[in-house]
């Protein structure tokens, strides 16, 4: 049965949801407006909201001290490669798991979902041996294969709550019409599926992009990709809010951007599955 | 295209594009790990000068103390080999030394001229007389005052001041009425940070970390007077929520004339008489305070010191560039294009003799600081560890940012003092003996 909305609420849940709105985001906000001050104006007390002489000083000294492009192509490359990795390999286990389920099924996906659990220094020495055995310190290709395995139960997780709305008879009358696994998969459930798998993308491009402790554990000169670049701004003795604001908003703008541009997919990723 | 090659497409590029990584390794290249602070920086800047001289590439990687320090130690325990230099500090270079992960410095070229570096420097980061790390620059703390506030109030601050004096000076300077404290000391937790302070601090008033069988010794008045000296000073006039301010807080406050007097690092001296000050005109400068008729200061020793860890395939080309980065020369080249102002201070004595560097107007308290603080001998009582503001052993870094907390908790009203004292003496006792020290 339907509620009566009131006015009265409509104007009230959209006010809560605003202020809720406008309170994540002004960190950002203030990130952003800090990169345009000089540094005493950055650690003005009161705070200086837009009554200020705006710089862009501090983005010319980030970009001649730092080779932002590397950076940034290492981002790129690190949560782009882990994230389509970690779909090559969830796209069968997530099938398996939502159309072929074995008693032990949500076992595994519970035991799958604990390792997320598990704080990441915990495991910083046994996977940084494993690094220097192997002369995986400091390569992209070692750190996408890092950044894929955590994410993995994500991805899967998330498959599998997109397959589990597909009906089983599509893929059976596939099977009747003498289709192979591999095509059962490819060529009739994944089109399927195809909103589900973009949303899936999107969030864990995001979240590989915002991964900050084995990106900066495993890496040097190389592979560092823009996590490093921010660290590199930060000081507990000396003042470089400024500058160290300007490079936050470099390393964050594609992320945002890319956020902004599918909004839509990510709000039904993360919300499908939630009304059943 | 179909789905299926979209997906091997997009695969090979990226696994093309990653193993580039493997294509850009260079025979003389060397790899630095370092942190952000200003002379670091600006030694990036002069790095085509030393690879013009040497052929000798050289790839940075800056990192926040914090993060750099975790970094480091995983690469040197793990024998990573990521770096051919680290920027290490006091704390490390001794018990790195001894674990033998570190390349002695002691066949560096007579140019070099080791036995310039500050005695106080070279005994912080050698063991058992052989140089590990070599100096980039060090600091020492000290009183920075308002000479304006102390001029209006009619009082002149002593070269070497006691506590009773620091707080005679805060009470006069202390305006509320124009947003003026009249001190203003780290309190965050942190063993780098409120945890050196108060170490120091506890020096100064005659108590110590461990007797000489490695038993705490918060239990014991001289932590107690420290203590609530501290707490009361900064509770009458220090800024409010003062338990969360640390370096970066202090020198804002200061920086916008909110602080009569501060104590720290002496390289915040270049900040506070530099273009982001307001206050740059009216800086004057003293020797950390000790509490009347005790022998030791509260001032610190610390230094940015780079060391070659074992194992490097680049061990040659990185000693070079110790000794270029760290020798007269480099000091000279930034003196030429920079100013006296702006070279590394604090590690060679030849530095201290330049007539140019004497006019600097922090210079000569610098070098009397770092002269006052002694690693080898820190406390009034004997103690069994090396160290200042720290305790060269493993274990300190987790255990004095335990006891800061619950100090920063008691700064900020949460528990006791006496609390704070039991909970640190407790964490403390347990720590060592676990470890096998008691």
């Amino acid at each position: 049965m339907a509620r009566n909305v009131t006015t009265r609420r409509k104007i009230i849940t959209t006010a809560a949801a605003w202020t809720i709105g406008l309170i994540i985001f002004f960190p950002i906000f203030w990130t952003i407006l800090t990169s345009f001050k000089t540094e005493a104006q950055a650690i003005n007390d009161p705070p200086l909201f837009f009554n200020f002489d705006w710089t862009l000083e501090n983005y010319a000294i980030v970009q001649e001290r730092s080779d932002y492009m590397k950076f940034l192509w290492n981002s790129v490359i690190l949560a782009g490669g882990s994230t389509l990795l970690g779909i090559l390999i969830a796209v069968p286990a997530a099938w398996s798991m939502a159309f072929v389920p074995s008693v032990r099924t949500k076992d595994i996906l519970l035991w799958m979902l604990s390792t997320k659990m598990l704080p990441a220094v915990g495991v910083l020495y046994p996977i940084s041996l494993i690094f220097v055995q192997f002369n995986l310190l400091d390569t992209r290709i070692g750190l996408m294969v890092v950044l894929m395995l955590i994410n993995l139960p994500i991805i899967v997780w998330m498959l599998y709550t997109y397959f589990r709305e597909i009906p089983g008879e599509i893929l059976e009358a596939a099977r009747m019409d003498g289709a192979t696994l591999k095509e059962e998969i490819l060529y009739v459930l994944t089109p399927m599926a195809i909103p589900g798998i973009a949303s899936t993308l999107l969030l864990n491009f995001i979240l590989a992009w915002n991964e900050a402790f084995w990106t900066l554990n495993l890496t040097a000169a190389n592979a560092a990709p823009l996590t490093a670049f921010i660290a590199s701004y930060s000081s507990p003795e000396g003042l470089f809010f400024a500058k160290l604001s300007a490079a936050s908003t470099m390393a964050i703008a594609p992320i945002l951007i890319l956020g902004w541009f599918s909004q839509k997919q990510l709000v039904r990723g993360l919300t499908f599955g939630a009304v059943k | 295209m179909s789905l299926k090659s979209t997906l091997c497409a997009a695969t090979a590029l990226s696994l093309i594009a990653a193993s580039g990584a493997f294509a850009d390794s260079h025979s003389a290249t060397i790899t630095i790990a370092t942190v952000n602070n200003g002379d670091m920086i600006r030694m990036q800047g002069y790095t085509d000068t030393f690879t013009e001289a040497t052929g000798i590439a050289v790839e940075w990687v800056t990192l926040e103390e914090n993060v750099l320090r975790q970094r480091v130690t995983t690469d040197i325990t793990t024998k990573g080999g990521a770096f051919d230099i680290m920027t290490i500090g006091m704390y490390e270079t001794p018990i790195w030394g001894a674990n033998g992960w570190l390349v002695p410095l002691d066949d560096l070229s007579a140019e070099y001229d080791v036995d310039d570096i500050l005695p106080a420097m070279r005994g912080g980061l050698s063991h058992e007389g052989t140089l590990y790390a070599a100096p980039f620059y060090g600091e020492s703390s000290m009183v920075m005052y308002r000479t304006d506030l102390m001029e209006a109030a009619g009082m002149e601050m002593p070269t070497a001041p006691t506590w009773q004096q620091i707080r005679d000076a805060a009470a006069a300077m202390d305006d509320p009425e124009n947003d003026i404290n009249g001190v203003c000391l780290r309190g965050k937790a942190g063993w780098g940070e409120g945890g050196a302070f108060i170490t120091v601090t506890g020096n100064s008033f005659g108590a110590r970390w461990f007797d000489e069988d490695w038993n705490a010794q918060f239990d014991q008045p001289e932590w107690a007077e420290a203590l609530n000296f501290y707490v009361n000073l900064m509770n009458d006039y220090g800024p409010e929520g003062y338990a969360t301010n640390g370096f970066n807080e202090n020198l804002s406050l200061f920086n916008q004339g909110k602080c009569g007097m501060w104590i720290d690092a002496t390289v915040a001296a270049s900040f506070v008489t530099g273009d982001d000050s307001t206050v740059a005109d009216s800086v004057g400068f003293a020797l950390a305070p000790n509490n009347e008729g005790v022998e030791k200061r509260a001032n610190w020793l610390w230094a940015w010191a780079l060391a070659i860890p074992a194992g490097t395939q680049q061990e040659a080309a990185a000693k070079k560039f110790i000794e270029w980065a760290t020798g007269t020369g480099y000091i000279e080249l930034v003196a030429a294009n920079e100013g006296w102002a702006n070279v590394p201070p604090g590690a060679r004595t030849s530095l201290y003799e330049t007539p140019e560097y004497q006019a600097v107007p922090f210079a000569q308290m610098t070098l009397d600081s770092i002269n006052a603080a002694d690693p080898t001998n820190p406390t009034v009582d004997p103690v069994p560890y090396v160290g200042i503001q720290f305790v060269a052993i493993p274990e300190f870094a987790g255990m004095a940012t335990e006891v800061s907390q619950e100090f920063s908790a008691a700064y900020a009203g949460q528990q006791t003092i006496e609390e704070a004292l039991a909970k640190a003496q407790a964490i403390t006792n347990e720590t060592m003996e676990a470890a096998g020290y008691r």
